[in-house]
C-alpha cells in the first residue's frame, strides 16, 4: 500500500491543460459571438434514438439507460424502444410547433432497424449525428483501436446510407470514449465532437492532425439526468430548462450569443405526462425574441464564420 | 488504527463559553469555492480510484474543467454583486495550469487556504516526509503565487493519514476545515502548535447537495436560506458560524446560479452577519475563545 515518491512529480504541472487536445480558454474573455438575426440564443436541442440490445453485456461500464434485470429484461428493453416508437413522435410535435429543428443521435441498429423513423427526422430537415452502432458497444481504452475504428465506419456508412445526410457530428454512446476516439472521429472525416462537457459554446479540438470543434452537447439539461438520475418531477425539469434559459439570455446581452443546449431521450421526455414539462419550457423560450433554433452543424458554422483565433488559446 | 481520531474533547453546544463575533455578529459568515484540477490521466493510488471510469473518463474530467473555464466566472459575480470573498479551498496547482483564476481571486482580496496540490492525488498511506512534501508544496505555492501565508487546510479530495492534522499544525496552519463535528469553531487537540476546526459544512457543500443528496437548484436556494436563518437565530446567544463550499463546476452553471445568487443576497441582506474569510474567523477564535474551549471541555471516556 506505500506510495512511490513519483506520486509527488507533477510532469504536466504547467499553464494551460494537462493535455493537448484543446487549450485553456476563459469563457467570458473570448470574442463575443453574434448569431445569425442578431439572436441572443442558439436553441440546440438534440435528441438521442437508442438501441440497448436484449442480450446486452454492459462492457466495460453500464451505459445509463441500461437494462437492468436478469435475461430476458423485456420490461427495460421495451421501456426504451418505447422512446423510438410513441416517444420521439411527441417530442417532435412540440418541436414541430416552435420550428425547432434537432440534431438527432442515433445508434445505427436503430437506423438500419427503423430507416422510417430516420425518415420521419431527413423529412423535418433534422441533422444526423453519429451515435456508435448501439448502446453496447461503448468506445472505451481497451477496445482495439482497428475495432473501433471499423465501429465508427460501420456506424457512419449505415447512417448515410439511410438518411442520405453527409454526418458531422458524433456523439459517442455514453459519451464514453479511448484515448484515439477524437482522432478516429477526426480522421473518418467528421467535424464535431459532442462529449466533452466543459464549455457553453465551441471551441477548437485537436484530433487527427487537424482541428474538428467540441460542441456543448449538455449533460446536465438532460431529461435522464434531471428526471430519473436525480428523481426530479415534470415540474422541476422544466424549472431547470426555464433558470438555464433565462440566465443565458440575460449573459448574452453583455456577453455575446450563448447556447441553450437540451438533451432528451424519447423514452423518457416522451411520455404522456412529461411532454408538457418541454412543451412549457418551448413555450417561454419563444415569448423571448432573439431565440435561433438551429442543428448542431449549423451552430458550429455560424460560429467558425466569424471566429479569426480558431486553434488559438484566448485566455 | 485508532477507534476515536482523537482529535477533539466533548464540549455540548449549550453549556459553552459565549462567542461573540466583531461586531456584534450573531454569525461568521464565510464562502469557500474549491478550486480543482483533476488530472485526466493521474497515477495510480491503492485506496482510490481517480475515475468511476476506465481512463480516460471524458465526461467526468470535462465535467470539471467546466468549472474553471465557464462556472467560476459565473460564481465570481454573483459574488461580488453581494461583497462576499472567498476563502478558496484551492488544489495549488491551479496556481500554474490556470493563474488567470488566482489572479482574479487574488485582485478581489480573498484567502487562499490549501486543498492539496491535485484533486486526483490522495494523501492515504503517505509516508511523513511525502505528507510533508505535499504540505510544504502547499506553502510555497500560495505564497509564491499570491504572497499570502498559508493558513489552512482542507485535505485533497478528503484524504488523510493519522498524523494529517499534526503536521499541519506543526507546519504552522492554523485552521482545518476537515471535521464537520460543529457549528462553531474549536480547539484540535495537537501537540504543537493551536490549531483550530473551522466549520465547513457538507450539508451546505454543494457537491453534497448536487451529486450526493441530488437537490434540484432552486431546492439549494432554499437549503441556504434555511441554514443561514437557525444559525441566525441561536447566534443572538453565541456566535456560530455559516459555510458555504462551493464547486464552480457544479454551482456556476446556468440552471443554479439564479438559486445560489438569491440566497447569498439573503443571507447579507440582514445585519450582524460579519462577511469574513477562514482565517479572520480562526484568527479571531484563536485569540479570544481557543483557551476557554479548551479548558471547558471534557475529555472523552473510554468505549466500553
Amino acid at each position: 500500500m506505500a506510495i512511490s515518491d513519483d506520486y509527488l512529480e507533477y510532469p504536466r504541472r504547467r499553464h494551460g491543460m494537462d493535455h493537448e487536445r484543446y487549450d485553456w480558454s476563459v469563457l467570458p474573455r473570448r470574442a463575443k459571438v453574434t448569431w445569425p438575426g442578431g439572436a441572443r440564443i442558439a436553441l440546440w436541442v438534440v435528441t438521442a434514438l437508442e438501441w440497448f440490445p436484449l442480450d446486452m453485456k454492459g462492457q466495460p461500464f453500464k451505459p445509463p439507460g441500461a437494462l437492468i434485470t436478469a435475461y430476458p429484461d423485456l420490461r427495460h428493453y421495451t421501456l426504451r424502444d418505447y422512446g423510438n416508437r410513441v416517444g420521439i413522435f411527441r417530442v417532435m410535435q412540440a418541436l414541430d410547433r416552435h420550428g425547432i429543428r434537432a440534431s438527432t443521435a442515433i445508434n445505427a441498429a436503430v437506423a438500419a432497424r427503423y430507416p422510417a423513423l430516420v425518415g420521419e427526422c431527413t423529412a423535418r430537415g433534422w441533422e444526423i449525428l453519429g451515435h456508435g452502432l448501439d448502446m453496447d458497444h461503448l468506445q472505451y481504452e481497451g477496445l482495439p483501436v482497428a475495432e473501433e475504428k471499423a465501429l465508427i465506419a460501420k456506424s457512419l456508412a449505415t447512417l448515410q446510407e439511410v438518411s442520405g445526410q453527409r454526418v458531422r457530428g458524433w456523439l459517442s454512446p455514453a459519451r464514453s470514449e479511448s484515448r484515439a476516439t477524437p482522432d478516429l472521429i477526426a480522421e473518418a472525416g467528421l467535424d464535431y465532437l459532442c462529449d466533452w462537457a466543459n464549455d457553453d459554446m465551441p471551441y477548437p479540438f485537436r484530433a487527427g492532425g487537424r482541428t474538428i470543434h467540441a460542441m456543448p452537447h449538455s449533460p446536465d439539461l438532460d431529461d435522464f439526468a434531471i428526471l430519473v438520475n436525480n428523481h426530479h418531477g415534470e415540474d422541476e425539469f422544466r424549472d431547470q430548462l426555464v433558470d438555464q434559459f433565462d440566465a443565458l439570455y440575460a449573459e448574452a446581452a453583455t456577453q455575446g450569443g450563448r447556447i441553450m443546449a437540451i438533451s432528451l431521450h424519447p423514452w423518457i421526455i416522451g411520455q404522456p405526462y412529461r411532454i408538457g414539462a418541454l412543451e412549457s419550457a418551448l413555450a417561454h423560450f419563444a415569448k423571448r425574441p432573439g431565440v435561433w433554433p438551429a442543428t448542431g452543424a449549423e451552430i458550429l458554422d455560424a460560429w467558425l464564420a466569424q471566429r479569426t483565433d480558431q486553434g488559438a488559446a484566448t485566455a | 488504527m485508532k477507534r476515536d481520531p482523537g482529535l477533539y474533547d466533548y464540549l455540548p453546544y449549550t453549556r459553552r463559553p459565549k462567542i461573540e463575533w466583531p461586531g456584534g455578529a450573531r454569525v461568521a459568515f464565510w464562502v469557500a469555492p474549491n478550486i480543482e484540477f483533476y488530472e485526466l490521466e493521474p497515477p495510480k493510488n491503492p485506496s482510490r480510484t481517480a475515475w468511476p471510469r476506465p481512463v480516460p473518463d471524458v465526461l467526468g474530467y470535462s465535467y470539471r474543467d467546466y468549472g474553471n473555464r465557464t462556472g467560476f466566472w459565473r460564481m465570481l459575480e454573483a459574488m461580488d454583486r453581494c461583497g462576499v470573498r472567498g476563502s478558496v479551498s484551492l488544489n495549488v496547482a491551479v496556481c500554474d495550469h490556470h493563474p488567470e483564476v488566482i489572479e482574479a481571486c487574488a485582485k478581489r482580496d480573498w484567502e487562499f487556504y490549501s486543498h492539496g496540490t491535485y484533486n486526483t492525488r490522495y494523501v492515504f498511506n503517505m509516508r511523513e516526509d511525502q505528507e510533508r512534501s505535499l504540505i510544504q508544496d502547499s506553502i510555497d505555492t500560495i505564497r509564491k503565487h499570491t504572497g499570502q501565508k498559508l493558513d489552512g487546510w482542507l485535505a485533497p479530495a478528503l484524504t488523510y493519514t493519522d498524523r494529517t492534522l499534526e503536521l499541519v499544525a506543526e507546519m504552522g496552519l492554523s485552521y482545518i476545515c476537515d471535521l464537520f463535528h460543529d457549528d462553531q469553531p474549536g480547539p484540535v487537540k495537537t501537540s504543537k502548535g493551536r490549531l483550530a476546526s473551522i466549520p465547513y459544512s457538507l450539508e451546505m457543500n454543494d457537491v453534497i447537495a448536487y451529486n450526493v443528496n441530488l437537490v434540484s437548484p432552486r431546492h439549494y436556494g432554499e437549503i441556504l436560506r434555511r441554514q443561514f436563518d437557525r444559525l441566525y437565530v441561536e447566534g443572538a446567544e453565541s456566535g456560530t458560524v455559516m459555510c458555504i463550499p462551493l464547486h464552480p463546476y457544479l454551482v456556476g452553471w446556468p440552471y443554479r446560479i439564479k438559486a445560489f445568487a438569491d440566497a447569498l443576497r439573503y443571507i447579507t441582506g440582514h445585519d450582524k452577519v460579519w462577511l469574513a474569510t477562514g482565517r479572520e474567523i480562526a484568527r479571531h477564535f484563536i485569540e479570544h475563545y481557543y483557551d476557554a474551549f479548551a479548558t471547558a471541555a471534557q475529555p472523552v471516556g473510554e468505549a466500553p
